[in-house]
């Protein structure tokens, strides 16, 4: 299937995405400018085969438009996508479907994702009729093994039953292997597990982490850091629609630089009573992403901001006291 | 001395639709003191909620209780509405799950913080609006906010909005449904912040109802743990997390990544809860158990002292006990 199988299977340069917003027809009679939000404004990345990387953030950071963006899902106002080696912001959409089975995303939210007139069977074999692939027993065959990738065994206890007779465990599962049928290179996992018991979501997350094994890029965009720190390879931190950190996991939550990074994991509920430590809380909420403050739009609630942090937009760099080489943070303070 | 609030015994059963009946709490039993931080710990379906909104006297018509809940001694349940009333808010108030988003979206904030104070006659006019404007000021909302509507608040003010409402008669006990469940991070930890400098300032006893572990760990003093209507286990919170004495809630501890836990194994539970519509044999856990023996499949494990301030239902410890006797 791949055409250039040594680089990375995604590449992401300056990608911007923006929504207008309504000014009304008072703001129209007005001949008042049109807003737009920038969702996610100029952000680089790259992700390898194997590799699990996550978007790390806030409500309104701009992670899932990244990721609805990197599946065109969403249209991007600037920047480069590419999808192993072949640039994909401009394509058609009859261009872009040969390529749309080798991309799938799973859902956060498991009880809307599948079609609830749907047996299992059904929901799994879909992708495959779409795609035109396979005689019906072959699809068959595919649907039994996607099943059991997704824990789902044996597949014929599930294969005929709704979604309301299943778990909500169980229900991401079968999303898992709806999206995991077509065999994907790429897996955009939004939120995978946040809509879960607590004592279900380890079997979901190490369903993806052992997809890795077999070369499967996994873009997991998650709001806990833990989740992130536990699974992923790479960290990748976003805040107001940029990304202010990343690096290797181990680094970036061992040896954060950037004081939002900083600030996020000090929050972070630890599980021991014994460890608490006084959380380093940010006063306020995120600005909304139409006026986002100048310089580093980090720097009205920043405790380490300067003067210069309000004229000097911040880039990407390797910290001075980062251990690895692949460490970046965007902050002059660092 | 008598505990502030005592659950002794509280049975929740829901009549179903079709005549069966579902078992929703099944027995527990806790108290609570002056200005105390205790967590109620579980997964969905688990009950706690439903305990709550026992204690709230808020149970839909198709509930039947059983059991007490005694305010300062007094069973509140004894008479049904007509006893729980007087309490309600004015003692016991509680911040419900998804309070935040269950403001009038046609009515000013600080009208709908006020009319608490109207319906309990605490007060009237401009002392009513004074009081909203304390009340905003204290859960860190500027007063002049009381004139806007809940769009114009972002997701952590009118949840500090609706923290603010609960407190507007003064109550003694704060009921917390899953307080920072639909939250970032950094507004979850303002909200925990302000919650724990509530119960501080106001010696306000603060329950704590969660699936969110770690968030108890950070907050509470005490937990119990529940499990298919029943409480698992009960203690300290530094006890429950080093030295708990039921599998599920070891297992549960386990079930959630920590952040600097690195190469530590995380495992699900396998398995699901039992059903609670139908008569349950046996240890409730017994079927997802990784620990269960012969007694577990048959014999229901009772709530049994295991140490200091430290309660169990579980099989094992009578083992513990033989052992060490």
């Amino acid at each position: 299937m791949s055409t250039n199988g040594s680089g990375p299977l995604l590449e992401v340069e300056g990608l911007v995405a923006r929504y207008p917003i309504g000014r009304g027809l008072v703001g129209a009679l007005r001949r008042e400018p049109t807003l737009s939000v920038r969702a996610v404004d100029g952000i680089s990345f790259s992700l390898n085969r194997g590799e699990m990387l996550a978007l790390v953030g806030e409500s309104g950071c701009g992670k899932t438009s990244t990721a609805q963006s990197v599946l065109r899902l969403i249209e991007t106002d600037g920047g480069s996508i590419r999808f192993d080696g072949q640039e994909i912001t401009g394509l058609s959409a009859s261009a872009l479907r040969p390529l749309r089975r080798r991309m799938q995303i799973v859902y956060q939210d498991p009880y809307e994702s599948l079609d609830p007139r749907f047996r299992v069977g059904a929901t799994i074999e879909e992708p495959l009729e779409v795609h035109g692939i396979g005689s019906r027993s072959e699809r068959q065959a595919e649907v039994r093994q996607a099943l059991e990738v997704a824990g789902l065994t044996p597949p014929d206890l599930y294969i005929d039953r709704y979604p309301h007779e299943l778990s909500g465990g169980q229900r991401q599962r079968v999303a898992i292997a709806a999206s995991l049928v077509l065999h994907p290179e790429l897996l955009v996992a939004d939120e995978p597990v946040s809509m879960l018991d607590v004592s279900v979501r380890a079997g979901i997350l190490s369903i993806l982490d052992g997809l890795r094994d077999n070369g499967l890029a996994v873009l997991m965009i998650t709001h806990d850091l833990s989740t992130a720190a536990h699974y992923a390879d790479r960290i990748a931190v976003m805040y107001l629609g940029r990304i202010v950190e990343e690096g290797p996991t181990h680094e970036v939550i061992e040896n954060p630089q950037h004081p939002y990074t900083r600030a996020l994991l000090s929050v972070v509920p630890k599980r021991d009573p014994r460890d608490r430590s006084v959380p380093q809380i940010l006063r306020g909420e995120t600005p909304n992403s139409i006026h986002i403050p100048s310089g580093c739009r980090f720097h009205p609630r920043c405790p380490i901001a300067i003067a210069e942090c309000k004229t000097v937009d911040p880039e990407l760099r390797r910290p001075a006291a980062s251990t690895d080489p692949a460490h970046r943070a965007a902050c002059i303070r660092v | 001395m008598t505990p502030l609030l005592e659950a002794e015994d509280l049975n929740v059963w829901f009549e179903l639709p079709g005549g069966s009946e579902l078992h929703a709490v099944r027995g527990i039993s806790f108290e609570l003191e002056p200005g105390e931080r205790f967590g109620l710990v579980g997964e969905s379906g688990c009950g706690k909620t439903t305990a709550m909104l026992t204690i709230m006297g808020l149970l839909p018509p198709n509930a039947s209780v059983a059991g007490e809940v005694r305010l300062n001694g007094e069973n509140i349940l004894a008479r049904g509405e007509e006893s729980v009333s007087p309490h309600r808010w004015n003692d016991i108030a509680m911040v419900f799950q998804g309070a935040m988003n269950a403001f009038n979206p046609v009515q000013t904030v600080g009208a709908q913080i006020e009319e608490p104070m109207h319906l309990h006659g605490i007060a009237e006019g401009k002392m009513a609006r004074r009081h909203v404007e304390e009340l905003l000021e204290r859960v860190g909302i500027s007063k002049d906010r009381a004139a806007r509507y809940p769009h114009e608040f972002s997701g952590g003010m009118r949840q500090r909005a609706a923290i603010a409402m609960a407190l507007a008669c003064e109550p003694k006990i704060l009921l917390a449904d899953e307080p920072t469940t639909a939250l970032d991070v950094m507004v979850q930890a303002q909200i925990l912040e302000l919650l724990a400098s509530l119960a501080n300032d106001f010696d306000l006893a603060l329950m704590l109802v969660t699936h969110d572990l770690p968030i108890v760990a950070q907050v509470c003093d005490r937990a119990a743990v529940m499990y298919a209507g029943e409480i698992a286990e009960a203690g300290t919170i530094d006890a429950l997390y080093h030295t708990p004495r039921h599998p599920y809630t070891r297992l549960l501890f386990a079930a959630i990544p920590d952040l600097h836990a690195g190469g530590e194994r995380v495992a699900s539970i396998p398995g699901a809860p039992p059903r609670l519509d139908r008569p349950i044999v046996g240890c409730p856990f017994q079927p997802r158990c990784d620990k269960a023996f012969e007694p577990c499949p048959t014999v229901t494990p009772r709530l049994k002292r295991v140490g200091e301030a430290h309660d169990a239902a579980c099989h094992l410890n009578d083992l513990v006990r033989e052992a060490t006797a």
